[in-house]
């Protein structure tokens, strides 16, 4: 069935959430004594993968084969028996215990009733000799900096036996030469023989580091590459990530009008620790046009979005249709005409426990159909929740049921039917289509074009590049919080924008 | 569709309570007693006339006292501090009705008003701590409480509010007749179901009302189901505090004037202290719900009353608060199982109803 050359094999697995599908037909083969890597955006299942791989969590389906042999994990215990050790991305370390302490923690040797400190002690050097991760054991794990912290970990999951290690995003709290170092250790710990499952999605360090990469996306895996014997780029997998496959938006003639819905002048957002998160942004957007924002994920856009509805504090101002809304509240500024659809569904769009004709009304709750002045009016926002799920093709038994209970899909067709409504003048949206089938998502797209013509002002941040340059009349790229570029949608290409995106290179 | 909607409801209380009777049940064994013989004369007590009476008295405060705790609830605030809201409130209405004198029904609305703005200013201390200084409600509310007890003491003690009303028993003066409402003997020929009970009522019908049918009660249900979306959806979050808070405490007011108005007629130093703690467990067993309250308040007031027989049959009568923590207890673990039930079932109906569709989009 399966060669035991795989240290690991994952046949079939599929991982249900309520309202999400993490994993759906994920198929992997790790050979032994390599470092193979798992790359994807944010939120394509990476995680839960892992999880699954080290017990943590459980699939609905799939097999398991370690050395060629089913396995079923119901603890990471059981994986750890079968020699399969995760180092996570946050440490979980005991600063006020001794390196040797720290390691033994949980898998202690004992003489008797007493701790074999000496034997440990001497099998732990032996480990660090072998695989070059010679650490002072004595010290105090407070006395060491993250790279250091980082090989007490890997020492840690060696220690318990595991010849299949995986790591998640370990670059991601290493600087520089630190990551060099952690290489080494790598290249040294896979000639011993050791399997490594890196996960990361820095694609330059993928590409130096890994034997082979699966690139995975919305859940499923999308392919196997190997850096050493194909010429893959950075931009290769970029696009295997994305993917670009889907239906391209037609770009139709401009609807562009010289009247200005929204402009925004010099907003910024600082967070927490004083950093400059949106930094002095400015643009406008007029009526019918569709401005696309173009970022890697984490950039501002998030923050820019919660500044223009009022939910985080900003500075600078902003003017919709020639009014100052700056000091309006969020309330006032979806009355007077702004719909929303956020980056994050579940956190911001949805009660999950609420039947869907009470998720029809959040965000509308002031506004016919439903309510009239104090009064809700559920009987004439249940007729309208009706309409929006035959018009936006959400997939129910009925309006009652509970929004945790659609697939994530079939929610974000509620929301975008939900923000359409009641003829909004601007529409804020992150990544309208995020999820949806093609056949929906088309739908979406004829809504927006048509709302646009109509006069509808949209600002679109999506991670699906083709969506963007198809849908956008204009385009910005946003990187640390600031617009370093702008693009012309007629001409630009994907990969350009890609570059743009990671401050490589200048868009057209 | 209807049946087992309703059985999904009533799945979770009566599994508790059957589990409580079981584990009472255990306890009562273990000490000798006949349990069957026990529960028979419990229930033989409880159901008389007067007992009847008594229970829809008792069960009248505790479901106001539910309602102010389910407000909190239903937006995740955590009001501790009925009781110290419903005593000071309880005091100011009895010393207000009992020393000015006014026309016989404007004196009971008045002394109804007084309590539900003390209730409401008392709780907006805490309301107000929270929003401007970030202290957790679960904390001032507590303190709260013993500060009411010690701003009562120090009124009816020290100062002319107070005036001795017995033999070295000081209180507010005696309510006069007029301004009572004593209620009317509906069941018992002795004993009267207290006025306040039709009050009681009206309070639950204006909660679901409010609740279910009006714009601030979205907010605050949105609030409580999700702050980051409420927000997102306009709410203003720290405005929703404040006004929850306020008609929490306002409830709160309420909570001792049935047995003020009804039977005290005066705040004394022994008024009774503990509602807002049994208001908690009520608002639990119901499930915020001002119908699932009602029962809940019911078969609270029917263990309390019923339990005095005990002590006649030679069981300890704490037997019965051993039932009632039980109850709480399981009731909200069996709530948690019926709830993930629901999910599952809900998402597996989903998913049968859209067989085809879901596996399209799946294979994507």
């Amino acid at each position: 069935m399966s060669d035991a050359q795989n240290a690991v094999e994952l046949i079939g697995i599929w991982k249900r959430f309520p309202g999400v599908i993490a994993n759906s037909n994920v198929n992997l083969k790790v050979a032994r004594g390599t470092v193979h890597a798992i790359v994807g955006e944010n939120g394509a299942g990476k995680s839960t993968l892992m999880k699954i791989l080290y017990g943590m969590q459980k699939a609905d389906e799939g097999q398991i084969l370690v050395s060629g042999n089913e396995q079923v994990f119901n603890s990471p215990s059981d994986a750890i028996d079968v020699g399969i050790g995760m180092v996570h991305q946050h440490f979980m370390l005991a600063d006020n215990l001794s390196v040797l302490e720290n390691i033994i923690l949980g898998s202690e040797i004992k003489k008797g009733f007493r701790l074999d400190v000496s034997g440990a002690k001497k099998k732990i050097s032996e480990i660090a000799k072998k695989y070059g991760l010679e650490l002072p054991l004595d010290e105090f794990v407070s006395e060491f900096g993250v790279g250091d912290r980082q090989r007490i970990e890997i020492l840690k999951v060696l220690y318990r036996g595991a010849n299949v290690l995986i790591l998640d995003e370990p670059t991601a709290v290493l600087v520089p030469h630190e990551v060099d170092e952690l290489f080494k250790a790598l290249n040294d710990l896979k000639a011993e023989g050791i399997t490594i499952i890196f996960i990361s999605h820095k694609l330059d360090e993928v590409l130096t580091i890994a034997d082979e990469i699966t690139v995975i996306r919305t859940g499923s895996t999308v392919g196997t590459v190997n850096p050493k014997t194909q010429k893959v780029t950075a931009e290769d997998l970029a696009e295997m990530m994305v993917g670009s496959e889907l239906p391209t938006p037609a770009t139709s003639e401009s609807t562009v009008t010289d009247k200005v819905v929204l402009n925004v002048k010099d907003l910024t957002v600082v967070a927490h620790g004083g950093k400059e998160i949106v930094n002095h942004v400015n643009f406008k957007i007029h009526a019918g046009e569709i401005l696309g924002i173009a970022g890697v994920e984490g950039n501002g856009q998030a923050e820019l979005l919660d500044a223009l509805l009022g939910i985080e504090k900003s500075t600078g101002t902003v003017q919709f249709m020639d009014q100052d809304i700056s000091n309006w509240s969020t309330r006032k500024r979806r009355e007077s005409g702004i719909a929303y659809i956020p980056e994050d569904r579940q956190r911001q769009a949805l009660l999950l426990d609420a039947p869907l004709w009470e998720n029809r009304m959040l965000g509308h709750q002031t506004l016919p159909p439903n309510s009239k002045g104090f009064w809700l009016t559920p009987r004439a926002a249940k007729a309208d929740t009706n309409r929006i799920v035959s018009e936006y093709d959400v997939r129910t038994p009925s309006i009652d049921v509970y929004a945790s209970a659609l697939s994530g899909g079939n929610q974000q067709k509620l929301i975008v039917g939900r923000e359409m409504s009641g003829e909004p003048k601007l529409l804020i949206a992150a990544h309208p289509t995020r999820g949806v089938d093609v056949g929906a998502q088309a739908a979406i797209w004829d809504h927006l074009r048509a709302a646009r013509a109509a006069g509808l002002a949209v600002l679109l941040i999506s991670a699906d590049l083709d969506e963007l340059i198809g849908l956008s009349d204009s385009l910005k790229v946003i990187l640390r919080g600031k617009f370093v570029a702008d693009a012309d949608p007629a001409t630009v290409t994907p990969q350009q924008l890609g570059n743009a995106m990671t401050g490589a290179g200048a868009a057209a | 569709m209807k049946l087992r909607k309703l059985a999904d409801v009533l799945a979770a209380p009566l599994l508790a309570i059957l589990f409580s009777l079981v584990v009472t049940g255990i306890i009562l064994a273990a000490f000798g007693a006949n349990i069957f013989e026990v529960f028979s004369r419990m229930f033989d007590y409880g159901t008389s006339t007067r007992s009847l009476t008594l229970i829809t008295n008792t069960a009248t405060t505790y479901y106001l006292s539910a309602v102010a705790v389910a407000i909190g609830f239903k937006m995740n605030i955590f009001n501790i501090g009925v009781n110290g809201q419903y005593r000071l409130a309880a005091m100011t209405a009895g010393a207000v009705a009992g020393w000015v004198i006014m026309p016989g029904p404007l004196s009971a609305i008045v002394a109804i008003l007084v309590a539900m703005l003390v209730g409401a200013i008392w709780a907006g201390i805490a309301a107000w701590l929270k929003v401007v200084r970030g202290i957790s409600e679960v904390i001032s509310t507590i303190m709260l409480n013993y500060l009411a007890i010690g701003v009562i003491s120090y009124a009816i003690v020290q100062t002319g509010i107070g005036t001795e009303i017995k033999l070295n028993v000081r209180g507010t003066p005696k309510i006069q007749e007029g301004a009572r409402l004593a209620g009317y003997a509906l069941i018992d020929p002795k004993v009267k179901i207290y006025g306040f009970f039709f009050i009681a009522i009206a309070v639950g019908i204006i909660y679901w009302v409010v609740l279910n049918r009006t714009r601030f009660g979205y907010d605050l249900r949105a609030s409580g189901l999700s702050p980051s979306a409420a927000t997102a959806s306009g709410v203003n979050s720290k405005r929703m505090i404040v006004y929850s808070m306020l008609a929490s405490g306002a409830i709160a007011g309420l909570v001792g004037l049935p047995d003020l108005l009804g039977k005290e007629f005066s705040y004394t130093l022994n008024f009774p202290a503990n509602y807002g703690f049994t208001g908690i467990a009520v608002a639990l067993l119901g499930r915020n719900n001002p119908i699932g309250i009602a029962f809940g308040a019911l078969l609270w007031a029917f263990l309390d009353i019923s339990s005095q027989i005990l002590d006649l049959e030679g069981v300890p009568r704490e037997i019965v608060t051993i039932m009632q923590g039980v109850i709480v207890l399981s009731v909200v673990v069996a709530y948690e199982l019926v709830r993930r039930n629901r999910v599952r079932t809900q998402q597996q109906n989903v998913g049968k109803a859209l067989a085809s569709a879901t596996t399209n989009e799946g294979s994507k």
